[in-house]
């Protein structure tokens, strides 16, 4: 999961997402995360080389990266 | 119906600025106010539009565009911010109510000092009189990119260079400039661009904004629900959340969005241009006929699509009404907000007509003003 300090820089993710098809999707922050920004990227855990690909190449703003247990 | 009122609000819109807003309308939720597929419609949507605002005046950095009602708002938190007691400012009299309000209340309230640039007849402005103009406590210069009455442009290169070497700030009102005339804020050290989005970037009312230069801070000029930190005691301090307080106008940013698409798509130069031939054919077409009097246009660095005139001694109301009642032919008439610009060209009394164009209109449409004007004249 990654977290974003502005909802700029969540969006910058949400349209890099589109446009280029990187894993995961927009959530709601968890609350046991502290994050500047309320909105929060998730994708599962195998995806996670691969998004963190995409925001190096396409130099995408983000606050943290978790692990977080889903249910 | 003629629409020749451009310089107040462009009627005539790309189609797809009403679809994009009526999209909108039926699809989008709150910005920034939640996770679900109708607010990341709606933050999407105002997301490309800041990256499409910074394209445009090449600003540095999309977060640093901030939306808000329209100019006058963005004037307004530019001047009640940056500038305070004590601190001088300069304008010309070019200036728009909107510029010359805002600072009068500084003037007035805290004690600002300010020092405004005379326009000559000809609607020229002395560049080196604009440069001695300059104080110790000079902070702020807020300068009309255009007139809204004559449609001169000003150089603002110019006048940002002079104002960086006296150490202040420079913010441009850009309304009747942005999307018709080129501005590039990095080439040309604009610290700040006071837009608004209903007249030439073709957008609907209630859509505008600032863009900030890098290390420009404005501080909040109100302040509420921000979608984010909502335990903090303060409004958020990054931007653009900074200046953004309360839902955001998306649907009319979406609007805006499409209609600053059009103008990438056609290219600024191109709109200039055309709605330069259009200015050029009314101007020499009404410029013969006796009793015509063109008032400035020809004092800056170039011309938007206004062309302003009087008819002999008749009170400018009376042949706007004439033109509307008698040839459906909309124009506005009287002070335009500019007073200042009014007394510099002999008009306070009588006002004057203002013809503005824009690239939608055609040739057709400017001869029958210049048709409706003789006959008014004769």
């Amino acid at each position: 999961m990654l977290t974003f300090s502005t909802t700029s820089d969540a969006m910058a993710l949400e349209a890099a997402a589109k446009e280029h098809g990187l894993p995961g999707r927009m959530i709601p922050v968890p609350s046991e995360i502290d994050a500047g920004c309320g909105f929060a990227w998730r994708c599962e855990l195998e995806e996670r080389d691969a998004l963190l690909a995409g925001v190096a190449e396409y130099a995408l703003a983000h606050e943290g990266v978790f692990e977080v247990a889903m249910y | 119906m003629i629409y020749f009122d451009n310089a107040a609000t462009t009627m005539m819109k790309p189609p797809e600025v009403a679809r994009a807003v009526a999209r909108a309308i039926d699809s989008f939720g709150g910005v920034g106010r939640g996770v679900h597929d109708a607010s990341l419609s709606a933050g999407l949507a105002v997301y490309r539009c800041r990256q499409q605002v910074a394209q445009l005046f090449n600003a540095p950095d999309a977060k640093r565009v901030a939306f808000c009602l329209n100019v006058t708002e963005a004037l307004n938190a530019v001047v009640s911010g940056l500038l305070h007691g004590g601190e001088h400012a300069i304008t010309t009299a070019a200036s728009h109510n909107s510029v010359l309000r805002p600072l009068y209340r500084k003037v007035d309230e805290e004690g600002s000092e300010l020092v405004i640039l005379p326009v000559a007849p000809d609607a020229s402005i002395d560049y080196d009189a604009f440069a001695s103009l300059f104080r110790a406590n000079t902070k702020l210069v807020v300068v009309t990119h255009a007139s809204n009455l004559t449609g001169d442009v000003y150089d603002v290169a110019r006048m940002a260079r002079i104002t960086h070497e006296h150490g202040a700030l420079i913010c441009i009102d850009a309304a009747q400039t942005a999307g018709v005339v080129p501005i590039d804020m990095q080439r040309d050290g604009i610290d700040i661009v006071a837009f608004t989005g209903h007249k030439s970037l073709y957008g609907p009312q209630g859509t505008g904004g600032v863009a900030l230069g890098e290390g420009i801070d404005l501080p909040w000029f109100k302040v509420g629900g921000s979608g984010t930190h909502s335990y903090d005691r303060e409004h958020p301090s990054f931007y653009p959340e900074r200046l953004e307080a309360g839902t955001l106008n998306a649907h009319g940013i979406a609007g805006l969005s499409a209609g600053i698409a059009h103008i990438e798509e056609l290219g600024v130069d191109e709109i200039a241009r055309q709605t330069a031939a259009l200015a050029d054919r009314f101007e020499a077409g009404v410029r013969g006929i006796p009793g015509v009097r063109i008032i400035g246009g020809h004092g800056g660095i170039g011309r938007t699509g206004i062309v302003a005139l009087n008819v002999g001694e008749i009170d400018s109301a009376q042949v706007a009404d004439a033109l509307g009642y008698d040839y459906g032919i909309c124009v506005r008439a009287g002070a335009h907000c500019a007073p200042l610009m009014h007394e510099a060209m002999g008009t306070a009394q009588q006002g004057a007509v203002r013809f503005s164009f824009s690239h939608f209109n055609t040739a057709e449409e400017v001869d029958a003003g210049i048709a409706a004007i003789r006959e008014i004249a004769g």
